[in-house]
């Protein structure tokens, strides 16, 4: 029998030729066109700062397409085949509810890894046509490469775990609200403290632990500008992102495991 | 003693309904029935009967409120359980962006199939329910017909002990329906066992060693099919030619229905030889006497429309 390792694998190389042969990898096109025109224009344009602007641009459009791939893939994971009964025949192998979930996952990350990798190059592409040097604290780019796609690692998994139980639209309302309250938790915790109201200041401290705080994975600033990203701040965001990542699938598993397939 | 194929215990489902999901409607009540290794077995009612209920409880997609099931003593909660099994869910629907030889291959994995045997097992199984030609094709050019191929292909690809086929005719021509009824005998001679759900029931008269019949949730009957249909004698049917120049009597004409030069008149089986009296002094030919049992369909459609469940139908199921 194919062991339990290899059952999300299957099903995460189907989810990957799924994104694959549904064109949704069009949208690298669209970013290298926008990356080439960017180079050209800003190379004309902004002497000086050519490369703070090639960085913020490049990696807010990696962000922002990963995060709406994460979330429109994301939230259809389980419902679409549902909805299209897609998975009847297939629950019926002997494969587990947790490796189809898991599966489902790696899938999508498979795809916005291979994504985020292309549209990475096509960055580096940008750089390189401006004609600037290799610079030491380039590193710090791929670090906040990185950092995005822990990011939509976490998103993918609440749009996963919405997923199991809820319809598309409503997924996609909530994984939202989640991101958007994540963004701006340390803004919201400070709110509370603000307030001195014993009830809100509990309410937003909740809310602040709770959701993922995705401030701490926003390093375009600091990689544009050439600082340097602490060390330690990887390794907190990665053990965080795989903590968080591993709570929700385990969720999403066990709301999974329990729902009837009417 | 061996275990049987099928072995389902009770099995109840409920399930919520209104605003509030307090109140509960109940889709499958206490259904107990067995099925030997090896045998045919139909599973008939009408819409919303509870077969694709049945179907969904023991295929793990739907958990049932109490009572279990074993497939060859083991419970169907039991992942491993299912490398024995293959299903055909009801109007089946697959991933659209592979194409069929792709999706088999995708389903052969999960069974642990090695490469080779695996290209081998898709080629075979597309060329047994005649996809050969189009197993290049992406399903999302595939007709409702051809979908349902493929689901069957995909349910005997990893050569199950037992499978389960929810409504499998449905959506076939008459060569595809011929073609599925050939697949199931084919099965059967092999020796596995096949669970079917149908509302077709001259395919359940043909094919099935056993029939059980559902209705609102609740067995009514379990037997052969001739079992079921063969002990009520409803009427003798006797199909004949006028003799050239003769006239047949009044009496007679008026019960007749003819078709051409034939005539076909059903009687009780009391007035059988009186009437070929009859018959004969009027010199006609007789073609056929034949006595008119009461099909699966005539026990069926009482079933749906209300009326009592013969007597002989419980004894049936009391087995």
């Amino acid at each position: 029998m194919t062991t339990s390792s290899a059952m999300p694998a299957v099903v995460a190389i189907n989810t990957f030729r799924e994104a694959v042969r549904d064109r949704v990898l069009y949208n690298l096109i669209f970013f290298a066109f926008l990356m080439i025109g960017a180079a050209i224009l800003v190379g004309q344009i902004s002497i000086g700062i050519e490369r703070l602007v090639i960085i913020n641009l490049g990696l807010s459009a990696i962000s922002l397409f990963g995060l709406v791939m994460a979330i429109f893939i994301g939230v259809g994971l389980v419902s679409k085949e549902i909805e299209k009964r897609t998975l009847y025949s297939l629950l019926a192998k002997p494969i587990r509810r947790w490796e189809f979930i898991a599966g489902k996952y790696a899938g999508l990350l498979l795809t916005l890894v291979v994504n985020t990798a292309v549209m990475t190059v096509g960055v580096i592409l940008a750089l390189c046509y401006i004609g600037r040097p290799y610079m030491p604290y380039d590193k710090e780019v791929l670090i906040a490469v990185y950092f995005i796609l822990l990011s939509l690692a976490l998103v993918t998994a609440i749009a996963l775990f919405f997923s199991c139980f809820s319809s598309p639209m409503l997924s996609t309302l909530f994984t939202l609200g989640i991101y958007i309250t994540g963004v701006f938790a340390e803004d919201i915790r400070g709110f509370g403290k603000i307030t001195k109201n014993p009830a809100i200041e509990g309410l937003t401290k909740v809310v602040y632990y709770l959701v993922p705080n995705f401030h701490n994975f926003n390093a375009i600033a600091t990689a544009s500008h050439g600082q340097l990203i602490p060390l330690s701040l990887i390794w907190q965001n990665t053990l965080y992102a795989i903590l968080y990542v591993a709570v929700v699938l385990l969720a999403a598993s066990a709301v999974f495991s329990r729902r009837n397939l009417k | 003693m061996s275990s049987p194929a099928i072995e389902i215990l009770g099995l109840t489902k409920d399930y919520p309904v209104g605003f509030w999901r307090k109140r509960m409607r109940r889709s499958l009540d206490n259904l107990t029935l067995q099925v030997e290794e090896g045998e045919v077995f139909g599973f008939l009612g009408p819409n919303g009967a509870g077969k694709t209920t049945t179907l969904k409880l023991l295929m793990g997609l739907i958990f049932p409120t109490s009572g279990t099931a074993r497939v060859f003593g083991r419970s169907i909660d039991d992942v491993a359980m299912r490398r024995d099994i293959g299903y055909l869910p009801e109007q089946p629907y697959f991933y659209d962006y592979l194409t069929a030889r792709e999706l088999l291959d995708y389903y052969a994995r999960f069974s642990g199939l090695g490469a080779a045997d695996r290209r081998a097992r898709v080629e075979k199984n597309l060329e047994r329910v005649g996809l050969a030609a189009v197993g290049k094709v992406q399903l999302r050019k595939f007709s409702k017909g051809m979908l349902q191929r493929v689901g069957i292909a995909q349910a005997i690809l990893h050569d199950p002990k037992v499978l389960f086929l929810d409504e499998p005719m449905s959506g076939l021509d008459p060569v595809g329906r011929r073609e599925v009824r050939d697949i199931i005998l084919d099965l059967k001679r092999q020796g596995r066992t096949v669970f079917f759900s149908t509302h077709i029931l001259s395919d359940a008269e043909m094919l099935c060693d056993r029939v059980a019949v559902l209705h609102s949730g609740k067995l009514q009957g379990m037997g052969a099919p001739n079992e079921i249909v063969s002990i009520e004698l409803l009427g003798m049917e006797i199909l004949f030619e006028a003799a050239a120049g003769r006239h047949l009597p009044a009496a007679l004409l008026e019960r007749a229905t003819q078709t051409g030069a034939r005539y076909r008149i059903e009687v009780p089986e009391a007035d059988l030889y009186a009437t070929l009296d009859q018959l004969k002094s009027s010199a006609a030919r007789i073609l056929s006497v034949t006595p008119v049992r009461p099909t699966l369909e005539d026990y069926f459609f009482r079933l749906v429309k209300g009326g009592p469940a013969p007597s002989y139908a419980v004894e049936v199921g009391a087995r």
